[in-house]
Order: structure tokens, then C-alpha cells, then sequence
């Protein structure tokens, strides 16, 4: 019988698949080249290695929506395979790196866990003489905080949080983070559903008291807290990817995301505005590294080159829709034309000189670093204890009404029997 | 009271089905947004086909459950006739709660204890081992006390005085077993099977900590995804399982309807 | 022959006692471990010190009252459905069995995710409650919709046993309950209840613990002022501080306990030797 299932199962399959593959039919395959130099590398000697890259969810052009499937081009061209896995947050990406017993060749991590894995010595100084594409890094991105030498790390992609409201809604034009506690707006805000983006904005609010977003003392962090408090009475959600139906069904009208995802939900949704607050805002590089437990450091370097190359580097822009620390990418022509088609401003947006924009102000504080477990811990529980606190708006007593009732039902129905069982055995 | 109970069953169907037909629906939208139907097109089942890594996530996952659904059924069968059978109760009392503990653990519990078990032997033996084989072996924990709990109250059910009249007419215990016991037990099994395969399809939680490198399923791969959205792929690649499968169920139907003609025949010309 | 008989009995369970050491008793040893050491891996009760003071335990009462909540309702639903689909002929009886646990093979996350749409203030419910003149009522984000979400995700888990276990009770019994003048109402309560309970508590315990457990569904559908135990225990185990695990493996201990203590509760409740042994 579950053979004849089995059969059944594999013949729809079987039939169902040119069905689909018929359709998509008729479309052609995209031409696709690396530069010369990077065509030119002698890969023979790689032929056949594997390479495990571990990246983010949907943050590499794979090939979906007509584009360029970057990991196949490169096993086309070097022969070598990629086993290509995704994370959801650099805390994941960690976990699974010291505690896993997995060993990855490429990971590509965000700044401040960065810096935690150097200092635990988890990735391996980088043989530049492989990747000869950096030089198409913009200096602005080498030198950073979390990789003073450039040994360790080449950035991959750049972006900012920012500003998202409906100007369906909200008539005014918006400067400042204070508008997600402005009681005008009770039931129209949504709130990051991560602890450190959260209390990252209400850091930058309370800048002026001297809070700051990698503070190590714990008074600040209850500060930030106390302030998110104030705040969750006017919160509808807290959220992460429900942001995009949110907010282009105009289910709510104002929230912080990320510059390069607003494009997706303006594109949906063209009623939506973008804008940086005047207090300042995360700003965030993930960087390609290797860690110490690859197998294949130089073909990993190969590929990480591959990654830098301009070519593959725009084609990734086009996908990711974040800034491109690459140099070659951000002078292309083709590439300014499809920003300008995509949003009228979106240059402006992802490329925003943020220390221009800023003036005066450092903005190398407007990354997040390495917190110590202490700070973390703490960050944790206040999280945690803020999700607590009941507002009033959402009760949940009638839960606590209904169990009540119904265990009382049952004791009453329990005791019943009994007594019936008792007087049935002693007549 | 016939209508009332029809019109019952329609309402919680409706209520089961309803979000699966939204995705079913959003599946054939032109644009990628889950709010606005802007219009038919196929583009996402176009999209799917091109998503090699959604298709072979999606394999990963019947491999998986098939072969986790299979093993753990085996086991698990076997495991129940054994605890029904022993005599000392508190041997059995102590077996039957140390089965049930990957179903009453939280999935997360469960998830992270393997993880660092099998860390464990991977920096004890000196290299990784997360992969299929820890996944699988995840998945059959996990689905062995769902099996038995499948099984066991038709064991209880069953008389137990007819594996012994089987033994006295002449079977030996392992004929018995299978001409008398396991075809008493037979839905028992079914049905652990199905959950046990279903259970095993639909884990995210432990797989996401069990997988290594090399073998991603589809739930953990449509979790990956969530950083920025779940493309509507997904929801395509929804419609063409559950479209499969109801299909499959139909299919399935016809021919038990053509078995069962078929016996009946057989019983009325004996 | 007796003896060889048991002997071979007991063999048949050896290898699931086995592996239950291996890959159940071995990982949850690890676990206690974690729970009851600090950091650097000595041995301290700060776990628990601290999960006593940061208002860990008013979410444990609010998880298990939740819990407690979606299993009846599930129970209330799925009971009569089970009770119906067990009427119908041999062959309707397997599909619609089949179309209830259908919805399980679609993914948990996609299925909740479809879920949220529905409900969503401008989302399909809203709009048909809109049409008939309800207005502004808003069905996400409130734990209503928590129950609600909880419901759909494990509902299936409570028809199966019920219904392998009704379909399997003895027409004659039924029968001889009506020779005796039952009606039908008391045949169920009397007769069919009694006798399917070892389905129920099945059920029961294959809705409750995820519902205790559960983490995406209050992200989803719940209220912001919302985090169930599960939330808890994932913050603890997605943090890179190397001291979360502990804190994690601690507050997933208690939650072990207390769901071993709910089901013994209700072991006992539910009395007799119908059900005796299945769990706890």
C-alpha cells in the first residue's frame, strides 16, 4: 500500500515538474562575466574542493527574480562548489561557530561580532595576496573599530537604520526619533523585536544624558529601559520581518528598519517616507572573514576575492539593495540608473555621508561594538522584564477568569464522582 | 443531527484551511507583497523552480522524515510490545517516563541538550559530526514516544487473551505476534507513522539546532529567509505540496475503495 | 516456555532503552549540569537566584494558563469532530482523518505566517467584519489571537488520538448501552467518553506541552506587552554571553519540572487503570 503511495507520489512529482519548468520557459539566461583579472586567477588546483559559506538570509544574488546566480558563476568558473547556508542573527552565527562543531570556510558576519571573534580568535588573518579585489574597498570602510589593521575582515555591504512612516498618516515630516513616543501615533508604531536595535534608539534619544548605545554601565541600560517602557503603551507590535506587510498594507504607519529594506516596502507601499533621525542611528558593516576552522583557507580567499569583484559586487548590490562599500560598484553608471528607478532619493539614502550628515559628531559611535557578557546579561533580563510589563489596553486576565472556572469545574465533576463511587460501594 | 454534524466538521475544516488558502492564493500574486493582490501570474512557481536551494531543502525534508518516520515507527513499535509486556511496574513506570520526556520537553529544550551532546562527542572524537545523521538521529528521539503513544492504547485495547489462544492453537510467540497482535495494533502503527513523519516534517526548532553545514531542510531554510521576508516562492512551493498531497490522498482513496470491492468479493464468494 | 517468553518480551524494549539513555537521558544530564553551574563552569545556584527575581515566575503562570486554555478549547473542538468523523464510513473516516493532519505538513512558520495575515487589521476577518457593520475591531495582537493561533497549530494533534481510539471502541458496547436504554446523549457521556479517555489524555499532552513551549506564535500574533516561557528560554539561548546557556538550561529545567508535575495532576485526576503507565 504505501509503496503504491510512494509511486503515486513520485509520478505527480515527475509530472507536475515540466508543468512548472514549462513556464518558465522562453526567458533568457543572463550573460554574465567577472572582470579579467579576476577571470585570470589560476584555478585548476582548487577543482573540486568544496567551500562552506555562511551568510545571511537572502543576501546574495541566487539567481531568484531574473538575476545573476553568483555561487553557481563561481563553481562555473573555478570548478570549485559552494555549500551555501544562511543564519538569522550574528548571536545564531556564533552559537552554531563555537558550540556546533561545524567548520565553515566563509562566514559574514556584522562589525561587533566581528570583533568578539577576533578577540576569541575565532577567524584567521587574511592572505590579501589572494584577494587583490580589495582595492576596491572605499577607504572610508578600511580601519575600522572592529578590524583596526584590515587583517581579518573584507566589509561586504553596508547599512543604516532609519525613519519609515506613512505619510498617508502622519502629515508632519519627521526628524526625529521621539516621534515613535508621540502619543499622536498610538497604535501606528512598530518596534524592533531585538533587544539591541530597541534599546539602541532609545539610547540615541537619551543621548543628551549621556547614554550611548555601547554604554557599560548598567544604570543606562535601565535608563533605556524605563524609556522603551514609556513607549509600549503606544506600540502596536514588536516586530521584524512582519515589518513589510505591516507597513505596506498600512496596517501601521510608522517604524525603524533598515535604509535598504525601506526600498522593498516603498515599492509596495509608495506612501512610505524615509528619514534619518537628527539623534543619530545605528550604523552597521557585515564584513566577509574565515574561520579558524576552515579547511581551505585559499580557496576561501579565491572566493572572497571573487566576491569583491566589480561585477559580481553590483550584482549583488542590485539584490541586496544595500549600500556597496565596493568603489567600482557605486561609479557605475548602470547602477545609479537602477537606484534612480528604484526611488528618487535611494542614492541619497544608502549612500549618505553620514559624518556630513552628522556634522561634528563622531559617528564611529554610531556602531554597535562588543558588549561584555555582564552588559549583555543585563541587556537580556530588562528585555525581557520590558515584554513583561502589562499595559492596560491588552489584558490577559480573562485567561487567568477561564482557567480558574474551568479547573473548579473539574474538581466540583471529580469530587462528584467520588462521592457517587463512595456511596455506591458502601449501600 | 446529521446536518448539525456535517456542517460541525465544514466549520473546523474551514477554520484549518482558511490560512493555507490565503497562501494558496498569494501564491499566484504578481508582486512580492502578502497585503495587496495585485494580480494572477505564475511567476513565483517560475521563481521556485529556479531556487535550487528551496528544492533541495524541500528534498532534504522527505528524506528526512521518511527515513526518521520509518526507523522510529520500527523502534517504536517494538519498544511498546515490550514495555506493555513487562511485569515489573515500576521498571515499566520508569521506561514509559523516560519515553515520553522528548514530548513533554519544550522543543527548544530538547533541541539545544542533543546540540551540545553531540558537540560533545564532536570535540571528543576531534572533528564535527553535525549533519544528516545527527539530524536524523534528533528526529527519531523525538518521534519515538509519539509512535508509542500511537500504539499503546490499541495494545491496551486488545484482548490479551488472544495472543495466548493464538499460542495454545499452536503459533509460536513470534507468529503470534504478527498474525494476531500486530494486525490488532495495525491502525496504531498507521497512525504513529503518520504522525510521526508529520511531526518530522514540521520540526524547526530541533533541526535548526541538530543541522550542520551540509544539510539544510525547508523549515530551516524558510526561517533563514525571515531576515528580510519569506519570498512568496515559499507560498508556491506550499501550493504544489499541498496539492500534491491532497491529490495523493484521493488517489490513495480510490484505491482502498477498489481493495475494499475487492475483498468484500472475495469474503462473499468464500 | 513461559521464561523464554518473557526473556524475548524484555529484549523487545532493549534497544529503545538504549537509545533512550544514549539520546534522551545523556543530552537532559547535560542540561541539569548547565542549569546548576555559573559560567566558568562551577557549580552555583545563581541560575535560579536569578530567575526568582527578574519576573520569570509571572510568566511561567501566564504561559501554563494560556496553555491550559488553548488545550481545552482544543479539546471542546476537536472531541465532537473526532466523535463525528468516527461515524462515517471506513473510507470517509481515513480521508478526513488525513485532511486534518493535512495542515501539518504545510511549514509551522508559513501556516502562522498565513495566520497573521488573516487577522491582520486590514486583513481579510477585519474586512468581512467591516462588511457586516463591525468596525475597528482589531483581532492581532491580543492574546485572543495567541489562543486562537495555538488552537490552529495543534488542533490536529488532539483529533488523531481521539479518533484512533473512538473508531476503535466495540460497537457491541454501544449497542448493549442502548439495549439498555441509553440514549444517545448518555451513550456518549457514559460509554464513548469513559472509554476513549486513554485518546484524550493523549491529546491533551500532545497539545499542551508545545503550547506551554511555543515561542513564534506569541511573536506573531500576541499582544507587545507578551512573552511566554518560550520567548524566555530562546532570548537565553540566541545570546552569545557565554552565561545565557546556564540561565536558559535553568529556566528550561523548572519548565520541565512544572509540565511533569501538570501531567501527573492530571494523571491522577483522570484516574483509573485505563490510562495508567502512558504517561507518568
Amino acid at each position: 500500500m504505501s509503496k503504491k503511495f510512494f509511486a503515486v507520489f513520485i509520478v505527480l512529482t515527475v509530472i507536475l515538474c515540466p508543468f512548472i519548468y514549462g513556464c518558465s520557459e522562453g526567458e533568457e539566461e543572463i550573460e554574465f562575466f567577472v572582470t579579467e583579472d579576476t577571470a585570470s586567477i589560476d584555478y585548476s588546483k582548487y577543482e573540486g574542493v568544496t567551500l562552506n559559506v555562511y551568510n545571511w538570509g537572502e543576501y546574495i544574488s541566487d539567481g531568484s527574480d531574473g538575476s545573476v546566480d553568483i555561487n553557481a558563476e563561481f563553481t562555473k568558473l573555478t570548478g570549485i562548489k559552494i555549500n551555501y547556508t544562511n543564519f538569522t542573527s550574528n548571536e545564531d552565527m556564533y552559537n552554531k561557530i563555537v558550540n556546533g562543531g561545524v567548520s565553515y570556510d566563509i562566514i559574514i558576519p556584522s562589525d561587533y561580532m566581528i570583533e568578539k571573534l577576533i578577540k576569541e580568535e575565532l577567524v584567521l588573518e587574511l592572505n590579501f595576496d589572494n584577494i587583490p579585489n580589495y582595492k576596491y574597498i572605499a577607504p572610508e570602510y578600511k580601519n575600522l573599530f572592529f578590524d583596526p589593521q584590515n587583517a581579518y575582515s573584507v566589509p561586504y555591504s553596508v547599512g543604516m537604520v532609519g525613519l519609515i512612516y506613512n505619510i498617508a498618516v502622519v502629515t508632519e515630516e519627521l526628524d526625529s526619533w521621539s516621534a515613535l513616543w508621540d502619543p499622536k501615533y498610538d497604535g501606528e508604531i512598530l518596534m524592533f523585536n531585538n533587544p539591541r536595535d530597541a534599546f539602541g534608539i532609545a539610547q540615541f534619544l537619551l543621548k543628551e544624558e549621556g547614554n550611548d548605545i555601547n554604554s557599560l554601565s548598567e544604570q543606562d541600560w535601565i535608563n533605556a529601559k524605563n524609556k522603551l517602557s514609556e513607549q509600549k503603551p503606544l506600540v502596536k507590535a514588536y516586530v521584524m520581518d512582519e515589518i513589510f506587510n505591516k507597513m505596506e498594507s498600512g496596517a501601521a504607519a510608522l517604524a525603524p528598519y533598515y535604509a535598504g529594506d525601506y526600498f522593498s516596502m516603498y515599492e509596495n507601499n509608495p506612501d512610505l517616507a524615509f528619514v534619518y533621525p537628527k539623534e543619530g542611528t545605528n550604523i552597521f558593516v557585515d564584513s566577509v572573514c574565515i574561520p579558524a576552522s576552515t579547511k581551505n583557507k585559499e580557496a576561501a580567499e579565491l572566493y572572497i576575492n571573487y566576491l569583491m569583484d566589480p561585477n559580481v559586487a553590483l550584482q549583488n548590490a542590485y539584490m541586496i539593495c544595500y549600500a556597496s562599500p565596493n568603489t567600482a560598484v557605486v561609479e557605475n553608471e548602470e547602477y545609479l540608473e537602477y537606484l534612480d528607478e528604484l526611488h528618487p532619493e535611494a542614492y541619497d539614502i544608502l549612500y549618505m555621508d553620514m559624518s556630513e550628515y552628522y556634522s561634528g559628531i563622531d559617528v564611529r559611535g554610531y556602531y554597535f561594538r562588543d558588549l561584555p557578557d555582564e552588559t549583555l546579561n543585563t541587556m537580556n533580563s530588562l528585555w525581557n522584564s520590558l515584554k513583561i510589563e502589562s499595559t492596560e489596553e491588552s489584558s490577559t486576565d480573562f485567561v487567568y477568569y477561564f482557567c480558574a472556572v474551568v479547573i473548579t469545574f473539574l474538581l466540583v465533576m471529580f469530587i462528584v464522582n467520588k462521592i457517587k463511587k463512595y456511596k455506591r460501594e458502601h449501600v | 443531527m446529521k446536518i448539525g454534524s456535517k456542517l460541525y466538521m465544514a466549520l473546523v475544516f474551514l477554520l484549518l484551511y482558511s490560512p493555507i488558502v490565503v497562501l494558496i492564493v498569494f501564491s499566484f500574486n504578481s508582486s512580492n507583497s502578502m497585503a495587496v493582490f495585485e494580480g494572477f501570474s505564475l511567476k513565483w512557481y517560475k521563481e521556485l523552480f529556479n531556487n535550487d536551494a528551496a528544492i533541495s531543502a524541500l528534498l532534504n525534508s522527505l528524506i528526512l522524515a521518511f527515513s526518521s518516520a520509518i526507523i522510529s515507527t520500527i523502534l517504536g513499535t517494538v519498544a511498546a510490545v515490550g514495555i506493555h509486556k513487562m511485569r515489573s511496574k515500576y521498571v515499566k513506570s520508569v521506561v514509559t517516563n523516560v519515553t515520553n520526556i522528548p514530548m513533554m520537553n519544550p522543543d527548544i529544550v530538547t533541541g539545544i541538550s542533543m546540540m551540545l551532546l553531540f558537540a560533545l562527542c564532536g570535540t571528543l572524537i576531534g572533528f564535527g559530526i553535525l549533519g544528516f545523521w545527527t539530524l536524523l538521529i534528533a528526529h527519531i528521539t523525538f518521534n519515538i514516544p509519539y509512535v508509542i503513544l500511537s500504539v499503546m492504547p490499541k495494545l491496551k485495547q486488545m484482548d490479551p487473551r488472544l495472543p495466548e489462544a493464538a499460542m495454545d492453537l499452536g503459533c509460536t510467540p513470534l507468529q503470534a505476534f504478527f498474525k494476531v497482535e500486530f494486525h490488532e495494533i495495525l491502525p496504531g502503527i498507521f497512525s504513529g507513522l503518520l504522525m510521526a513523519f508529520t511531526l518530522s516534517l514540521d520540526d524547526f526548532v530541533i533541526s535548526y539546532f541538530c543541522a550542520g553545514n551540509t544539510f539544510q531542510t525547508l523549515p530551516i531554510f524558510i526561517y533563514s529567509q525571515t531576515k528580510k521576508r519569506v519570498t512568496p516562492d515559499m507560498n508556491a512551493l506550499c501550493a504544489i505540496i499541498f496539492i500534491t498531497i491532497l491529490v495523493l490522498l484521493l488517489v490513495r482513496n480510490f484505491a482502498t475503495d477498489r481493495q475494499l470491492g475487492k475483498n468484500s468479493r472475495r469474503k462473499a464468494r468464500n | 516456555m513461559k521464561k523464554n517468553n518473557t526473556l524475548a518480551q524484555r529484549l523487545l524494549a532493549a534497544p529503545h532503552i538504549l537509545w533512550s539513555v544514549l539520546f534522551i537521558v545523556a543530552p537532559l544530564a547535560i542540561v541539569v549540569f548547565y542549569a546548576f553551574t555559573d559560567s566558568s563552569f562551577g557549580f552555583s545556584f545563581s541560575n535560579f537566584s536569578k530567575l526568582f527575581n527578574d519576573g520569570t515566575v509571572e510568566v511561567f503562570t501566564l504561559s501554563l494558563a494560556f496553555a491550559f486554555c488553548a488545550t481545552c478549547i482544543c479539546l471542546v473542538v476537536a472531541y465532537p469532530l473526532a466523535y463525528f468523523i468516527s461515524r462515517t464510513s471506513r473510507k470517509t473516516q481515513n480521508t478526513l482523518v488525513m485532511l486534518s493532519m493535512l495542515p501539518m505538513w504545510m511549514n509551522f512558520l508559513l501556516r502562522t505566517y498565513a495566520l497573521s495575515f488573516l487577522l491582520e487589521d486590514t486583513g481579510f476577518l477585519n474586512n468581512i467584519l467591516a462588511s457586516v457593520g463591525i468596525d475597528g475591531v482589531s483581532l492581532i495582537n491580543t492574546p485572543g489571537a495567541v489562543i486562537f493561533g495555538m488552537v490552529y497549530n495543534f488542533l490536529p494533534y488532539m483529533i488523531l488520538p481521539i479518533h484512533s481510539v473512538i473508531s476503535k471502541i466495540d460497537k457491541n458496547v454501544i449497542e448493549a448501552a442502548e439495549d439498555l436504554g441509553c440514549n444517545r446523549l448518555r451513550v456518549i457521556f457514559r460509554v464513548i467518553m469513559p472509554l476513549s479517555l486513554p485518546g484524550i489524555v493523549s491529546g491533551i499532552t500532545m497539545v499542551f506541552v508545545p503550547s506551554v513551549s511555543t515561542f513564534y506564535i506569541s511573536q506573531q500574533l500576541g499582544p507587545t506587552d507578551f512573552v511566554l516561557i518560550g520567548d524566555v528560554i530562546e532570548t537565553y539561548f540566541k545570546s552569545s554571553a557565554a552565561s545565557s546557556y546556564h540561565l536558559g538550561s535553568a529556566i528550561s529545567l523548572v519548565l520541565m519540572v512544572l509540565i511533569f508535575i501538570c501531567m501527573a495532576v492530571m494523571n491522577h485526576f483522570s484516574d483509573d487503570e485505563s490510562t495508567g503507565g502512558i504517561i507518568v
